[in-house]
């Protein structure tokens, strides 16, 4: 809501300046946005009449005029405007004068013809950006009367975002109360008298759906004079409220709605066949709106007919059909209460927002259609003239929202506030605001008048009397509660450590979009549907990832295209899973992901600058799984992922789960991914990584270990993970130390070969032992071997 | 051969050697098995017992010189042979060290990260939950029935009617009240989702969402722990101002603003006194308890914290900007 603060003023005139009444409003929940001046800064612009107006001997386009500016001597101006013309009023810049941008007017020669001044357009002055000709003043403007006096330019634009409860301040009455009860001064109202009807023709009305619309209020004019134009004053205000004027039916209707916040509208009368009906919308039924659409309704809609037709979407937009036009001679004036719940939504529901459905769908005055409709009427026949006739108003006060009836408690309010304040201010602030009060002491019975219709509950009140009392004159106090401790699981494996983990490893940690580009996931994970945004922001973010995989890569792509060679990144969150049998649809399951390419380390001047593969990935992925304490819970196995290099995939089970993959990303995918070289990736299911084991102490044995190196030669397929397995299960309790040192292929190993070179630590927790039990258990793990994997030791 | 010219003798074959080796020889020649002293002592069995204590004395006097001086000479030759070791070991301790250096949290996450630790040792509980919403818990429950204009303020992102990426975090408040009583202190980092893409909104966010529900939870408090919380975050004195707000969920409402360097305000999160329907919604008595609420907007708070000027870097992900983050 955007007004003038000159207009605020007529009706309330606190003595603070602008910024100080701009701070008082933004404190108390009227947000102000912004302050702009109504019109550029300048001087020495005075009124003038336009005596002589001839045309240039030496230019088609210039004129010369002479222009009274009220002195003796007429002003020698050269004007280029073509709507310069004899006995126009204007606005003169006179010799002296400075314009908007520090421009000085001075004595000026046009093609010979001297020019002792400017007159000016309304973008020249800085008021709106209309340059198409100069300024025309109304013809009764006091000539010589400097500008800014006279169009009341010392004025400023004021704009409050008001917050939806506050719909009664979406108009100068609402606002002016506001101001009003904050600084303690009475609201001067302009006095608003009912119009004598001069004819007695009326329009029958009826209430087919009187719960969405319990009065309506209309009137005919007839015998106005289209061709007049609104008042500058009003054009004036209509602008300052970033409203255009249009002709002087619609600036009225418009003018009303800012005045007392109460939307209005016009028909033209001899569009209206018989009575009007105000009923629901049959579903289907067709209304082309002033704007040129045709929409088709649905049957939620109220609409505004006569007996054959939709004239208008009530509360919302009118017909062009029946809309007032600069023909229309006579007119239906209509003045209504549409409730709330019958507006909501509605003109969403059809891709429009209008100023009147934002004031209906939030809530009018139900009391105020009478005064609206003597308003309008007044203002109308002021400017156009005519003749107008009785006011017909159709009401089922059933449906008319009944005076509501609010208790306050002294106990409530100071609990939950934490203060406690005079009862005599609280009694005061609610007098102020326009309840009726009665006080006991305890309680405030209250009554609410029907402008404040956002206030129903006593939690309403708690906050009006905190809010006029001034949130910052509450004290700051620090909460109390008890001392009560909260659970804390010591196996708990909070996302947290584990994203140190890889911070330790030196990955950055990224944030990407929850939703991807769906061509990207789909080359990743082909044949896997994610949940489709139906109105995404752009068509690369419209569909929920499946696997922070996606984000991260679009970010390595994004990274090596700046020169980033080395990427290591990870991210935690949410993938969405589509799921039937999922509350919403979609199983919703904490992961965390990671992307690596590039260098192993940064280059380094002692180093062998080599790049990561498989197991670099493979090896976070580790450190991320041993910050549960129980490594050997985890197995990796050689899988295949659509996303991954069919010979570089892990999938990685807790016992018999599948909780993630690691892998290299499948060389096809470089491409449309825009990825460059080798890129490897994981990504680890949280809730499948289960709880951190909890530390049972075992003996720390007093004798010494036993190391004994074997090196075995299997065939190469065969699996590095089964043989260490096998060797853990065989090696008895003396066997505490299990390491693979090397793994061979080449001379001296036989094709399809390769060699591993395996360490076994032993040790007894109660005897040093002997070199032939020692012997034994090596003997037993290569029997083992042997059977299970074929191994041959090494010659 | 007398005495004296021995020792001479000895001293200056001390003064040659060079290593280790020679200096034992020398040793060896003098007072070895059959070295000069040695020879010597052997010899005093010929003089008079008279004579013999003394001219022994002196024999063992020049032994323990020579010893002294192949001991000198021995340390000091060790010590050279250090030095020279050492300073062939010398290396440039100014070359940059080896191996991984150290990654860093995202801004956002670090910012959340103490928003965290401020409230979680007050006592607050960390509360996570879902990102695909229903109305009930994004919107009903908070109050906000269908066809209220707050629901057009939040450019939600739809999957149907009922299915939608939550705008905000207080569906978590729902969430918890709906399982838990009061006494309630909670808080709920997490992404939020708005469809709106431009110089000032990313489409998605973050937000810390807190909740206190007791017997006695007053605006007095809210604005106590705020206050606190925010003077903690900023690690300075700010001014700040509680200005009167609405939210569905919430009444009496507050936007809190924090004052720059330059005198204008900043508005940081929105916060209020729990409404009565959104109790009753989880079946909590509002005349027995009541309560605050709060909502943090993360990426605001990091990028005045941390000097970042353009929201959108959040979400890039471009490691010269991340890696400003250790």
């Amino acid at each position: 809501m955007k007004f003038s603060e000159k207009w605020l003023r007529e009706w309330v005139n606190p003595a603070i300046d602008s910024q100080a009444l701009a701070e008082q409003l933004s404190m108390a929940g009227l947000e102000v946005d912004g302050i702009e001046p109504v019109a550029g800064e300048f001087s020495g612009v005075l009124v003038g009449e336009v005596v002589e107006c001839g045309q240039h001997p030496d230019a088609d386009k210039l004129q010369v005029t002479k222009v009274s500016v009220g002195g003796d001597e007429l002003l020698d101006i050269v004007c280029g405007a073509p709507n310069c013309r004899q006995g126009l009023k204007v606005a003169v810049a006179t010799v002296g004068a400075v314009l908007p941008g520090d421009f000085k007017i001075k004595k000026a020669k046009l093609r010979g013809q001297p020019s002792f001044g400017m007159l000016c357009s309304f973008s020249e002055l800085g008021i709106s950006d209309d340059h198409d000709g100069i300024m025309e003043l109304p013809a009764d403007a006091p000539v010589g009367t400097d500008l800014r006096e006279y169009l009341g330019l010392d004025d400023v634009t004021i704009e409050v975002d008001l917050t939806p409860n506050r719909a009664d301040c979406l108009g100068m009455r609402g606002l002016a109360r506001e101001v009003g009860v904050l600084n303690q001064l009475e609201v001067c109202e302009p006095t608003i008298d009912p119009v004598a009807p001069v004819i007695d023709e009326t329009r029958n009305i009826t209430l087919q759906a009187p719960d969405a619309c319990p009065r309506y209020l209309g009137r005919v004019i007839r015998n106005i004079n289209p061709s007049r134009t609104s008042p500058l004053w009003m054009q004036e205000k209509l602008r300052r409220a970033g409203v255009r004027s249009i002709d002087p039916v619609v600036d009225v209707t418009n003018y009303v709605l800012l005045e007392l916040g109460h939307p209005m509208h016009a028909f033209d009368l001899d569009k209206l066949d018989g009575d009007v009906v105000v009923r629901m919308a049959e579903q289907g039924e067709k209304l082309t709106l002033l704007d040129g659409e045709t929409v088709t309704l649905q049957d939620n809609t109220l609409l505004i007919a006569d007996q054959n037709k939709a004239l208008a979407m009530a509360g919302i937009f009118g017909g062009l059909e029946s809309g007032v036009t600069e023909n229309s001679q006579h007119i239906f004036l209509e003045s209504a209460f549409f409730a709330p719940d019958a507006i909501r939504g509605k003109a969403r529901q059809y891709g429009l927002h209008t100023d009147a459905s934002h004031r209906y769908e939030r809530g009018v005055d139900p009391q105020l259609q009478r005064t609206a409709m003597e308003r309008a009427t007044q203002l109308l026949l002021d400017i156009v003239g005519g003749e107008a006739g009785p006011i017909v108003e159709a009401v089922d006060e059933s449906h008319i929202p009944a005076t509501r009836q609010v208790v306050l408690r002294n106990s409530r309010l100071q609990r939950l506030l934490g203060l406690g304040i005079a009862p005599d201010t609280v009694t005061d602030i609610l007098r102020r605001l326009g309840l009726s009060v009665e006080a006991n002491g305890e309680e405030w019975h209250t009554t609410i008048p029907a402008y404040r219709f956002d206030l129903a509950i006593e939690e309403d009140l708690i906050e009006e009397v905190a809010r006029v009392y001034g949130y910052n004159n509450i004290p700051e106090v620090a909460p109390t509660a008890r001392l009560k401790m909260t659970t804390h699981q010591e196996q708990a494996l909070p996302v947290d450590a584990l994203k140190q983990v890889l911070v330790d490893r030196d990955y950055q940690e990224a944030i990407t979009y929850s939703f991807v580009d769906p061509k990207a996931q789909a080359c990743l994970f082909p044949g896997r549907e994610g949940m489709v945004l139906p109105h995404p922001i752009s068509s690369d973010m419209s569909v929920m990832r499946l696997s922070v995989w996606p984000g991260l890569l679009q970010s390595v792509s994004y990274n090596q295209k700046r020169q980033q060679g080395r990427v290591r990144l990870f991210e935690t969150g949410l993938r969405f899973l589509p799921d039937a049998d999922a509350p919403m649809g979609v199983r919703q399951e904490p992961v965390i992901g990671g992307v690596i390419t590039g260098l192993r380390s940064p280059e380094h001047w002692d180093g062998d600058d080599v790049s990561v593969d498989f197991f670099d990935a493979k090896g976070d992925v580790q450190a991320i799984l041993a910050a549960t304490a129980d490594s050997a819970r985890f197995h990796f196995v050689a899988a295949e992922h659509d996303a991954l290099h069919p010979g570089q995939t892990a999938a990685i089970y807790n016992g018999e789960r599948l909780v993630g993959y690691v892998g290299a990303v499948h060389p096809q995918h470089a491409k449309p991914l825009g990825l460059t070289g080798k890129v490897f990736v994981f990504e680890l299911e949280l809730a499948g990584l289960g709880l951190k084991k909890l530390p049972q102490a075992a003996e720390i044995s007093k004798f010494p270990s036993n190391r004994r190196d074997i090196a075995i030669v299997v065939k190469e397929d065969v699996s590095v993970g089964d043989v260490l397995s096998c060797i853990e299960k065989f090696g008895g309790n003396q066997l505490v130390g299990l390491n693979l040192f090397d793994v061979y292929q080449g001379k001296g190993i036989a094709d399809g070969d390769k060699s591993l070179a395996i360490s076994l630590t032993l040790q007894d927790t109660t005897r040093t032992l002997e070199e032939h039990e020692i012997q034994a258990v090596v003997d037993g793990i290569l029997a083992q071997l042997s059977s299970q994997f074929g191994a041959t030791l090494r010659d | 051969m007398d005495l004296d010219a021995i020792i001479n003798q000895a001293q200056a074959q001390i003064n040659q050697a060079q290593d280790g080796n020679t200096l034992d020889a020398v040793r060896v020649e003098f007072m070895g098995k059959k070295g000069k002293l040695t020879d010597l002592l052997k010899g005093l069995g010929k003089l008079s017992a008279e004579e013999r204590p003394a001219a022994g004395q002196k024999i063992n006097q020049a032994k323990q010189q020579i010893q002294a001086l192949i001991q000198a000479r021995g340390d000091a030759l060790r010590s050279e042979e250090l030095n020279a070791k050492l300073a062939a070991e010398k290396i440039d301790v100014t070359l940059p060290g080896r191996g991984l250096s150290l990654g860093g949290l995202h801004p956002v996450s670090r910012t959340i990260k103490r928003i965290e630790s401020f409230f979680t040792e007050l006592g607050f509980e960390t509360k996570t939950g879902p990102e695909v919403e229903d109305g009930f818990h994004n919107f009903d429950a908070l109050n906000i029935p269908d066809n209220h204009p707050a629901r057009a303020d939040h450019d939600t992102f739809y999957f149907n009617p009922d299915v939608m990426l939550r705008t905000q975090t207080s569906g978590v408040q729902i969430r918890t009240m709906e399982v838990e009583q009061p006494p309630l202190r909670i808080i709920s980092p997490g992404r939020v989702y708005r469809n709106d893409y431009d110089q000032t909104h990313t489409p998605m966010f973050h937000q810390v969402e807190g909740l206190m529900v007791d017997k006695n939870v007053s605006f007095t408090e809210l604005k106590g722990i705020l206050h606190d919380f925010l003077n903690n975050f900023f690690e300075e004195e700010l001014t700040v101002r509680f200005r009167p707000s609405y939210f569905p969920f919430t009444e009496p409402s507050a936007e809190v603003d924090v004052m720059q360097k330059d005198g204008s305000w900043l508005e940081v999160l929105g916060c209020g006194m729990v409404h009565p329907n959104v109790l009753r919604a989880v079946n909590i008595d509002p005349e027995e308890y009541t309560g605050f609420a709060f909502g943090i907007g993360v990426e605001r708070l990091t990028m005045v914290r941390y000097g970042v000027n353009d929201l959108r870097a959040f979400f890039e992900n471009d490691l010269r900007f991340l890696k400003q983050f250790k």
